[in-house]
């Protein structure tokens, strides 16, 4: 008798039908894009995007990552919703997501052996990134896997964006290169272009993020948030 | 069973990390392998570029198999073990310089009046390199490390068959900031070694990256490399590790049991 009083007690958790619609299905996806970046509106993930964004290279290998991650950790976290002890939510939800890190580090030392030293530790700092992390306690915890798995997607979209164009600006401008090409010649070698030292160091990304978040508020000024 | 029960909390926990370890254990024994090989080949590469013979459209492992050949040294005697001479626990293919140096058995610590290039705990025995032209010494490429600004540098130096002349430089693994003390990747900066002198007509370490930009005037020129500009204490490190590695501390002995018995050995 205990328990079924249980399921009903937790039954409007649960959205009254699982099944998606296409416009549903679209806005899971696309809002953490651009209207709802976890960068840009909710500052989450800011450390990593410092830390990988010196060339476009890394900034994709990390921004697979973390796709692979999120989509992951929502989909296994959604599965088991149900059956998660509240008290011990969180560290169910580390243990999926650390579980997933050690796995997506281990294939990228295997594949990607380079790039994996220039990651070097980030990789395994994924576990922390709150983006992670606030994905599946704020959504999955209550939405069915298939809205998981798109709203993991999504935030992996709109993370890597922002990684992505970070380190399309950085590599270009500070080191005169993209994925490693020579695109502006520098005066080193015989070129022209003087390289932005400040591009290489940490705080460029800041400078960076915060232009990315004033082009996005211009272009939707609903993001705006009043004083 | 409630959620919130003791049982199910235990039931869950304990179901997750089995689960989840199975997972991992799994991902991390299957590549541990391609990892293992991804290691071994990019220490190999390094070992290639420092001899200056390294091409990208060649396979390292052949180029490695014809034409480099290691040889265990014992670093205090400057002693050459001949292969059945290996200590136990040593092999060319799983020896990692690290752990040799903070093992007990095989590492020593270095005393502090002597540790110029900070690295607190060296190897007994270290693995150098012949690169080999038609049976005829062509290079000696030599292990070096030593601590920069943030980190410790590893790499090699390549001495010419003189055994006095630098043929080239390389770090394979250091954590300097990008764009500064990490430009010591920078080809441009490499370039500047080939052809400087280690050692100067006494026999003395004479090589030393100084602050700022040599002048090709000067006479001491054949015996500097330009220092990292904005990296003035991964310079000082740099300056240190060749010092200390190139000396009687380091190579010293080795370089001399190389020249008694011919350069050709």
């Amino acid at each position: 008798m205990a328990e079924v009083i249980e399921r009903e007690e937790q039954a409007p958790e649960v959205p009254p039908s699982p099944s998606l619609t296409a416009k549903e299905a679209k806005s899971l996806l696309w809002t953490p894009v651009f209207d709802d970046n976890p960068i840009g509106r909710q500052v989450l993930g800011v450390c990593s995007a410092l830390a990988v964004t010196t060339k476009l290279e890394t900034s994709i290998v990390m921004s697979l990552a973390v796709i692979f991650v999120i989509t992951l950790s929502n989909i296994s976290v959604s599965l088991i919703r149900n059956h998660i002890p509240s008290s011990v939510r969180i560290i169910v939800q580390m243990t999926i997501i650390a579980s997933l890190v050690i796995i997506a580090d281990e294939a990228i030392q295997a594949f990607a052996y380079d790039i994996s030293k220039q990651l070097s530790i980030f990789v395994g700092l994924i576990i922390t990134n709150c983006i992670i992390m606030g994905r599946a306690e704020g959504f999955a915890m209550k939405n069915p896997p298939t809205h998981s798995l798109l709203d993991g997607l999504g935030n992996g979209f709109g993370y890597s964006t922002i990684l992505i164009v970070v380190g399309f600006f950085r590599e270009l401008l500070g080191s005169g290169k993209l994925l490693g090409v020579d695109i502006l010649p520098l005066i080193t070698e015989g070129g022209w272009y003087m390289p932005n030292g400040l591009m290489l160091l940490s705080p460029s990304a800041f400078f960076l993020i915060g232009f990315f978040i004033w082009v996005v508020r211009a272009w939707k000024p609903e993001q705006v948030e009043e004083d | 069973m409630q959620n919130d029960s003791i049982q199910k909390t235990i039931f869950v926990a304990v179901a997750l990390c089995l689960v989840c370890s199975l997972f991992v254990s799994l991902f991390a024994v299957s590549l541990h392998d391609i990892q293992k090989e991804n290691k071994r080949l990019d220490k190999v590469k390094n070992i290639l570029i420092a001899g200056g013979l390294y091409d990208p459209s060649v396979d390292v492992q052949s180029v490695y198999e014809n034409k480099v050949v290691p040889l265990l040294i014992e670093l205090d005697t400057g002693q050459i073990l001949n292969s059945e001479e290996y200590p136990d626990g040593i092999d060319v293919d799983t020896y990692d310089l690290k752990k040799m140096a903070a093992d007990p058995t095989f590492g020593r610590p270095v005393d502090a009046d002597r540790d110029i290039a900070n690295i607190r705990n060296r190897p007994k025995y270290i693995f150098v390199y012949k690169v080999m032209e038609n049976d005829k010494l062509q290079r000696i490429i030599l292990p070096i490390y030593g601590y920069g600004l943030w980190s410790t540098l590893y790499g090699f130096v390549s001495l010419g068959n003189d055994l006095q002349s630098i043929q080239g430089i390389t770090f394979y693994e250091h954590g300097e900031t990008p764009g500064l003390g990490g430009e010591v990747d920078n080809a441009r900066w490499k370039g500047l070694w080939p052809g400087k002198q280690a050692y100067d007509d006494a026999g003395k370490v004479a090589i030393s990256v100084i602050k700022g930009q040599v002048n090709p005037k000067s006479e001491k020129a054949k015996y500097q490399v330009d220092g990292l500009s904005g990296a003035t204490i991964t310079t000082r490190g740099l300056d240190s590790m060749l010092k200390y590695w190139l000396g009687n501390e380091g190579y010293g002995r080795f370089l001399d049991t190389l020249k008694q018995g011919g350069a050709r050995g």
